[in-house]
């Protein structure tokens, strides 16, 4: 479903040119998880971003379903991830001007697939119906990463990009929160592709890829 | 440590340019737009003094008729009986189509304290005495024809004036009566009682003696309150620069402090960096203003000149108070504006949260705190507007009007974006009206600004459109005859109206005497009874029967002006000169600051004084009004001495148009400060705006996308504002009509709604906003995607 080759991803610096992804590779069935492991700096996130659709890498190509990213203009590319890309982000980046019931079903209207049933139970299944008139600013951070779960998961994307979605968590709440994602894909029939530090988790999933210097590395 | 901690507090300003231009430009805006207005009213009132203090009148008494002259006969006997009096006569002359003041002094026995000029050259008493030369403005000097007597051209006199020896103003005015008599400050002891001398004459005060200051006033007071108000708009610019730029400079407030620096140092430097700021912006201030002064000023000298027939010059000087006082108005400015985050800044404790609060993020609790005080003040407005009375509470009505709904505006807007949301059904419009809501507490200071320019800009503009359409029925009403004819003296006019006789449907004499009207100065005119009057005099108030009463010298006309300056109603008595007479009516005379009485001409000939003006107003058909005209210039009336209906309005109408292009102008230029404000508020605020931004982008939206959502909500926000306007606008029309003009000018105009004008407006409010939020739409559209990227990845 999802194949990357030979990516390579530069940014300007001080110092010149740094190059922060360089021949990467992969490949993601429909349905199977993957972990991205590394040191800061190693390019995790960059991959997650250029897979997202969200910039664009200097060479390569990242094919998702019968489409090339690396082809597509920005119009195109946000239509993809408007229908069938959902990202979570470390920091949850909930919209603040809206309630968690509005926050849980937003992705899913934009994507014109609402369905009030599944927005209630993923909210159930989440442990959020009780702070459904809430405001992202009066929920603690587990609680603030679960409504971005059920978002993402709500709008039931064919692929599901988490960057460090328990990185600002304690540890129980980690586990928690992982666990929920894990089941919801699983649900959902949805690839993961999961950014993390913790070679625990990533345990969690079915495949690992380590990537080191911006190069794949085990 | 405290040079390290200036630079590190400055260093936010290198990082934040858009920031420190909009505070400077605000600043400098409304300094300039205050000090201009200052500037120009200090011009102004430097002519009026020069004016005042040509003869000495601020400084000695005189003696002035109650009504008419003062005779040859009177001054012999005042000086008889020991006074020393020094006579002064005072007349217009024409120079070639434009009128100007001549006055006659008598040097030999003019006190020295009232000598207007200098004659203690070799030589120029004798010149002045024999020659009759003539002292004037180099702009009055150069409109004197040659075939009048040698002129000598001075600064000291005020445009539009001559002075010259008491022989050749006999001969240019021809009169051998005088307007007034100065008398010298040392006076003989046991002199008889000027009382008893001439109980005709008015002892006249030194100090009451700026007649055109007191009639100027209001129009200055008008001006200083269209200052105040662009000030004002201007300071809401300041007020959110420097509250945003505290608010991100927290975190390093907080590390400052817990690095040892004290919190009085780290007030000082604030504080400093402050008044450095309001220096500058201040310097720019005071030179923008000179710039909006000078191009103002000739617009507003016609009008002085038109209205009140005050000379002020054209040409601004340049006086070193002006610029401190514009200084000083900057750096007042920036502490009113700065002291509440100051104030904050004092209260922080070091362990605050490092993360700045959102700029100025309201919680809904505030919001109706604010509008509760908003509420407070409209009702203060309405209080005054029953009960209160004068100019200045009429001023303090409109500020308590416009703050009040100024602050209750940010309620207004939130309660309507979420009455909205109830019909919002895609998630896109849900969340643009939510993120609008969120939005409206760090847009709210140039919304406010763009409501009261809004609501500034529908009140003056109602109000001159009013006073347009009544002035412009009024003077097709009162202007009813075809030709206006002015003779040059008694024997002309008699000649004139022989020639006249069967030519004309109706010949009107137009007589007047200059007299005192219940203690000030005015004028009163004589008519004869004709049905032309009996048509078209618009009266306000009357008595039954009143034409034929007046006819009958049963009682005398009175101007709207001096009805309401002395609360006369029909069937009150009135003192017009020495007689008493009964009100029998109340005629509206707009543009006349003066008061002014009507009775029948056998009465005003029956008052004994001099009757001035040898005026006649014709009636005839339009078809005849070229032959009439060639009939009067055959006999030798000069063209010029004839005038036709047309030219006489076209030159009210210009005089009329000239007094609000000031106020226009000012108008202008506050939305223009307004919309600026609402400019750097998106510029500001799209830099904080991308964490709410960036997810939704994440989510499949495009920058393109997004900038135009950007731009709609400015719109929306705009339209909003403009909704709440137009209520304000229109009450704001009311007071200025209702109240600030009657006490100003001395009229009451019926209101008059131009729903075009609004729409003009609400469109004009809608591209504003348009254009303000384009050039941050467009930084959104092309922004990198980095920066959005960005935001993932760092705490927000």
């Amino acid at each position: 479903m999802l194949q990357v080759e030979k990516l390579t991803k530069t940014y300007p610096s001080e110092d010149g040119q740094q190059t922060v992804l360089r021949n990467v590779s992969l490949a993601l069935a429909a349905g199977e998880s993957l972990a991205l492991t590394g040191e800061s700096g190693s390019g995790k996130s960059t991959l997650l971003t250029l897979v997202a659709g969200l910039d664009q890498p200097d060479q390569g190509a990242i094919r998702f379903q019968n489409h090339d990213l690396t082809q597509m203009d920005d119009a195109g590319r946000a239509d993809l991830r408007r229908g069938e890309i959902g990202v979570i982000f470390q920091q949850f980046n909930l919209i603040p001007s809206l309630d968690v019931a509005a926050n849980i079903a937003f992705h899913a209207r934009l994507a014109e697939r609402a369905d009030a049933a599944w927005c209630a139970a993923l909210a159930t299944r989440l442990g959020l119906e009780a702070h459904l008139a809430r405001y992202p600013e009066q929920l603690s951070g587990g609680q603030q990463q679960r409504v971005a779960i059920a978002r993402t998961l709500a709008a039931r994307p064919k692929l599901v990009l988490a960057d460090e979605p328990t990185g600002n968590l304690d540890e129980d709440s980690s586990d928690t929160v992982l666990d929920l994602l894990m089941s919801g894909v699983r649900e959902t029939g949805a690839a993961l592709l999961m950014v993390t530090h913790s070679l625990r988790q990533a345990d969690k999933l079915d495949r690992r890829l380590h990537l080191s210097h911006g190069q794949v590395s085990g | 440590m405290k040079r390290a901690a200036f630079s590190a507090l400055i260093s936010h300003w290198r990082k934040h340019p858009i920031q420190l231009v909009s505070l400077l430009l605000g600043l400098a805006l409304a300094t300039a737009l205050w000090s201009g207005v200052q500037a120009i009213n200090a011009e102004a009132r430097a002519s009026y003094d020069r004016a005042a203090g040509v003869l000495g009148q601020d400084e000695l008494q005189r003696l002035e008729p109650r009504a008419g002259t003062i005779s040859l006969a009177q001054y012999v006997a005042i000086r008889r009986a020991g006074w020393l009096a020094s006579p002064v006569m005072d007349g217009a002359i024409n120079l070639n189509g434009t009128r100007a003041r001549l006055i006659g002094i008598d040097p030999l026995s003019t006190p020295p304290q009232s000598s207007p000029v200098d004659l203690s050259g070799d030589g120029d008493l004798q010149a002045f005495v024999l020659d009759g030369l003539l002292f004037a403005h180099p702009e009055t000097a150069a409109q004197i024809p040659a075939t009048l007597p040698p002129v000598r051209v001075t600064d000291t006199l005020t445009p539009g004036l001559i002075i010259t020896d008491l022989s050749t103003a006999s001969d240019l005015l021809q009169t051998d009566s005088f307007a007034r008599l100065i008398l010298a400050p040392q006076q003989s002891v046991n002199l008889r009682p000027l009382s008893e001398l001439a109980p005709d004459l008015l002892l006249i005060a030194p100090e009451e003696g700026n007649d055109i200051a007191r009639l100027t006033d209001s129009f200055h007071l008008n001006l200083t309150a269209f200052g105040l108000l662009s000030f004002g708009v201007g300071l809401f610019i300041v007020h959110a620069a420097i509250g945003l730029a505290f608010e991100q400079r927290r975190p390093l407030f907080r590390t400052l402090r817990a690095l040892g620096l004290r919190k009085s140092t780290l007030l000082t430097l604030l504080a400093t960096e402050l008044f450095a700021l309001a220096v500058i912006a201040g310097t720019l201030g005071v030179a923008l203003g000179y710039l909006v002064a000078a191009a103002l000023l000739p617009d507003v000298a016609a009008t002085l000149r038109g209205l009140y027939g005050a000379q002020v010059s054209g040409a601004l000087t340049l006086n070193p108070a002006w610029w401190l006082s514009g200084l000083a108005i900057a750096l007042l400015g920036t502490a009113v504006a700065g002291a509440q985050s100051l104030w904050r800044t004092a209260n922080l404790p070091i362990l605050a949260p490092a993360q700045p609060r959102a700029w100025a993020i309201a919680s809904l609790k505030s919001l109706k705190r604010q509008a509760l005080v908003g509420a407070g003040l409209i009702a203060l407005s309405a209080v005054l507007a029953g009960y209160g009375s004068g100019l200045t509470t009429g001023f303090v009505l409109l500020g308590c009007l416009l703050v009040g709904a100024a602050l209750t505006l940010p309620l207004f807007l939130h309660v309507a974006l979420n009455f909205a949301s109830k019909f919002s059904h895609t998630a896109l419009s849900d969340w643009t009206l939510a993120d609008t809501r969120q939005q409206v507490p760090g847009l709210s200071l140039a919304l406010m600004a763009l409501l009261l320019a809004m609501a500034a800009n529908i009140g003056v503009g109602t109000m001159v459109s009013s006073f347009r359409v009544t002035f412009t029925g009024w003077l097709d009403q009162r202007l009813a005859a075809q030709l206006y004819v002015t003779a040059r003296d008694q024997a002309e006019a008699t000649d004139l109206a022989r020639l006249l006789d069967g030519e004309v449907d109706a010949l009107l004499p137009i007589r007047y005497i200059e007299a005192q009207i219940e203690g000030a100065p005015g004028q009163i005119y004589g008519i004869i009874d004709d049905i032309t009057y009996r048509e078209n005099w618009p009266l306000l108030a009357a008595q039954p029967d009143v034409w034929n009463r007046l006819a009958a010298g049963d009682g005398a006309l009175v101007n709207e002006q001096l009805a309401l300056r002395e609360g006369l109603d029909p069937g009150d008595p009135v003192t017009l000169g020495t007689a008493q007479f009964t009100v029998l009516g109340v005629y509206s005379d707009y543009g006349n600051p003066r008061g002014e009485a009507i009775v029948s001409l056998d009465q005003l000939g029956a008052k004994g004084a001099p009757i001035q003006g040898f005026n006649f107003a014709l009636r005839l058909p339009e078809t005849r009004v070229d032959e009439v005209t060639n009939l009067l210039t055959t006999a030798g009336l000069p063209a010029r001495n004839i005038r036709d209906q047309a030219a006489i309005k076209a030159f009210s109408l210009d005089v009329f148009e000239r007094t609000f292009t000031v106020t226009g102008a000012l108008n202008v230029l506050t939305l223009g400060v307004a919309a600026l404000a609402l400019l750097t508020s998106l510029l500001t605020l799209s830099t904080m705006r991308l964490p709410q931004l960036a997810p939704v982008w994440a989510m499949g939206l495009t920058r393109a996308k997004l900038a135009r959502l950007e731009l709609l909500r400015a719109i929306i926000l705009a339209a909003l504002t403009a909704l709440i306007a137009l209520p304000v606008g229109l009450a704001l029309a009311w007071v200025l009509l209702a109240i600030v003009n009657v006490e100003a000018f001395g009229w009451r105009l019926p209101m008059t709604l131009f729903p075009s004008d609004w729409i003009g407006l609400f469109i004009a409010a809608l591209i504003a906003a348009a254009l303000s939020a384009a050039w941050p739409a467009r930084r959104l559209a092309t922004r990198p995607a980095a920066d959005l990227i960005k935001v993932f990845a760092h705490e927000r």
